[in-house]
């Protein structure tokens, strides 16, 4: 059918003025699909980096038990105990576990945790604050502490202590200090400020106090085990696949952070939404658009369709000829738009570097293949109904006009 | 000289109702291989329809008609498409030439549209037979830039691409002053003694009608002459 890709070819360069409308026309449509494209997945990309980016992907907290309750047949309640307030469940066999889950595909880091209470005085001033004992040298495994510090740096070794910026303005602190940590447990700790933070989280600057694991042992009288694991994965979007398979691995009661995301997941589905709409009807403007100037066409070359079914064109030739030009139309738009929309998102931040204010683009989601493929998919469809119509036309009349 | 084609008791109504206009009535001809016929007749008297029907570009109503022993009646589309391209060549009066493309070009789509491509051996036919109808200069030329003289010697070089047993020309030199219209009409004679392809010519010009070995006359649908 080169012969026939000839012919296509030959219709859309005699009248150029019309097909660069048309094609111009299609490539507008393909550049909103992407520029939707490249809005929706970059929007939902900052969303997430804001608010989950920084949290851990997947956690496994130490069952806290709620005391045995017994309950009689006739449903008496026998015995309640009271929860001791200093009771802190462990995951005892964390040490077991960590290797095992570090080696779980995705898993970027691991963070094994002992969290608690605890009240931080220096001199009359006395602060609540809740302590993250973490390990020592993977102080960022999870929220990026290192690039939140504002003042000193993220060490936290054996008799070091570093805390939020506000809690630090609070308590008057500077780098250097020594101050007071008293436990729920009851235990007491000197400890010096090595860095402050600053998230722009208020909850988190200003009641936060990071630790090593071994001075929270110390202070919460866990003297094995942690109390939480914080698991950070490569994709975020993996993370209910993957909590099931480290629960189905280890039997702990791995969470995924979409639990309990329920609405944040519901105005990012929301969104797509909308994104899926409006690029639908990018396409099918598309396809309106190349089917009416197809229908044009067919409808002004008659005679020639006329002469050419008389020299023995069949009308699988015509209805080539009509579907091709459809085609090339699709794909010339197509990669026009995709072209011009590249060009479009290269002035945007990258993804890393969003910018408050300006829109959160992402160069990288532009789904450039899908709209040209699509594009061109919708181009031939929308092409059949001319082709028909033009394989249908009938000699005699056609010639006769 | 063998009969090429034959038709019996061709029935022609267009429309029906009242709007029914019966225009061949029981019509029936036959061509020699060979032949080189005018075909006459007052204006509406259906020289162009039987033309159509001879080309099977459309069906008689009612009748029969055999070509090269072949029934053209039964025949579907793409049968008769295939036939077309193989056995019949046309020129119209209007309309004949695809304007987008050069002179080559429009000569040698019979034989490339049956190929799929244009071949070397297509162009280099195409060319000598623009060169027999005097166009060697216009052979690159864009159709639609031709005069109507050159267009319907184009359309003549056309009609013979693929070397066809019949060539039907409906009003060729219609629009043509006397000069175009004759070298037009001596190359068709040409071509039919040399090469023995039959010519059937509708033409209300008496000097063309003249010019043709066989006046065939149609009236009140049917042959009168
Ligand atoms: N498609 C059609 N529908 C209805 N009537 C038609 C159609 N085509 C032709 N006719 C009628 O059929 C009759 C014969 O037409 P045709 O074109 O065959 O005549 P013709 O002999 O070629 O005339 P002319 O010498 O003027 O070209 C005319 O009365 C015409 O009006
Ligand atoms: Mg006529």
């Amino acid at each position: 059918m080169l012969y026939a890709l000839k012919i296509a070819t030959r219709y859309l360069t005699a009248n150029k003025a019309q097909t660069a409308l048309l094609v111009t026309g299609v490539a507008v449509g393909v550049f909103i699909f992407i520029f939707m494209s490249a809005l929706i997945g970059g929007l939902a990309e900052f969303i997430l980096s804001r608010t989950v980016g920084d949290i851990s992907h997947i956690t496994i907290e130490a069952e806290t038990a709620d005391p045995a309750l017994l309950i009689s047949p006739e449903g008496h309640v026998l015995v309640v105990a009271e929860r001791g307030r200093a009771r802190t469940a462990t995951l005892a066999e964390a040490a077991t576990w960590l290797p095992l889950i570090e080696a779980v595909p995705g898993v970027r880091a691991v963070s094994p945790q002992i969290t608690g209470a605890g009240f931080l005085t220096r001199g009359a001033q006395v602060s609540q604050v809740s302590v993250t004992g973490v390990e020592p040298g993977r102080e960022s495994a999870i929220l990026d502490l290192a690039g939140y510090m504002v003042a000193g740096d993220v060490r936290v070794g054996s008799g070091l202590i570093v805390v939020g910026r506000d809690l630090a303005d609070d308590l008057a602190l500077s780098v250097g200090q020594t101050l007071r940590l008293q436990s729920s447990n009851g235990v007491t700790s000197t400890l010096t400020l090595s860095g402050i933070f600053k998230t722009g989280n208020g909850g988190m600057d200003g009641a936060r106090a990071f630790v090593s694991l071994s001075t929270a042992r110390t202070l919460f009288s866990m003297p094995q085990g942690v109390s939480r694991i914080e698991i950070k994965l490569d994709d975020l979007n993996a993370a209910d696949a993957t909590a099931l398979r480290i629960r189905a691995l280890t039997g702990l009661d791995a969470v995924p952070w979409t639990d309990g995301a329920e609405q944040l997941m519901e105005a990012l589905n929301a969104q797509a939404q909308t994104g899926y709409f409006l690029k639908t009807f990018a396409l099918i403007t598309i396809v309106i658009g190349v089917a009416s100037a197809l229908l044009l066409s067919t409808y002004r070359r008659r005679p020639e369709i006329g002469i050419m079914r008389a020299m023995g064109a069949g009308r699988r030739f015509v209805i080539f000829v009509f579907v091709a030009q459809g085609a090339l139309v699709g794909l010339m738009g197509g990669i026009m738009g995709a072209t011009l929309g590249y060009l479009a998102l290269l002035p945007f931040p990258s993804r890393d570097a969003f910018q408050p204010g300006t829109l959160p683009m992402d160069i990288t989601q532009g789904s450039y293949g899908l709209a040209i493929t699509l594009t061109v998919i919708g181009a031939i469809l929308a092409s059949i109904l001319p082709a028909r119509s033009a394989a249908r036309v009938d000699p005699v009349t056609a010639i006769g006009q | 000289m063998s009969a090429l084609l034959e038709v019996r008791d061709l029935f022609k109504t267009y429309g029906t109702g009242e709007a029914a206009t019966r225009v061949l009535r029981g019509l029936s001809l036959g061509l020699e291989a060979g032949d080189m016929a005018a075909l006459l007749g007052p204006s509406g008297s259906g020289k162009s329809t039987l033309l159509t029907i001879l080309g099977t570009l459309m069906k008689p109503t009612s009748g029969s008609y055999v070509m090269l022993g072949q029934d053209m009646i039964a025949a579907d589309d793409k049968a008769l498409t295939d036939f077309r391209n193989a056995h019949i060549g046309f020129v119209f009066q209007f309309h004949n030439l695809l304007p987008d493309f050069t002179a080559l070009e429009n000569v040698i789509f019979p034989t490339a549209v049956r190929e799929g491509r244009e071949t070397p051996a297509a162009r280099a036919r195409g060319r000598d037979l623009l060169s027999r109808m005097g166009l060697a200069d216009r052979i690159d030329f864009p159709s639609a830039n031709l005069s109507g003289g050159q267009k319907q010697r184009v359309a003549v070089a056309r009609a013979l691409m693929n070397s066809p047993e019949l060539v039907l020309a409906d009003e060729p030199t219609g629009n043509l002053d006397r000069a175009s219209a004759m070298q037009v009409m001596d190359l068709i004679d040409q071509i039919n003694r040399e090469e023995g392809t039959t010519f059937l010519i509708s033409t209300h010009d008496e000097k063309i009608a003249a010019f043709c070995r066989r006046q065939i006359v149609v009236g009140d649908g049917i042959v009168t002459g």
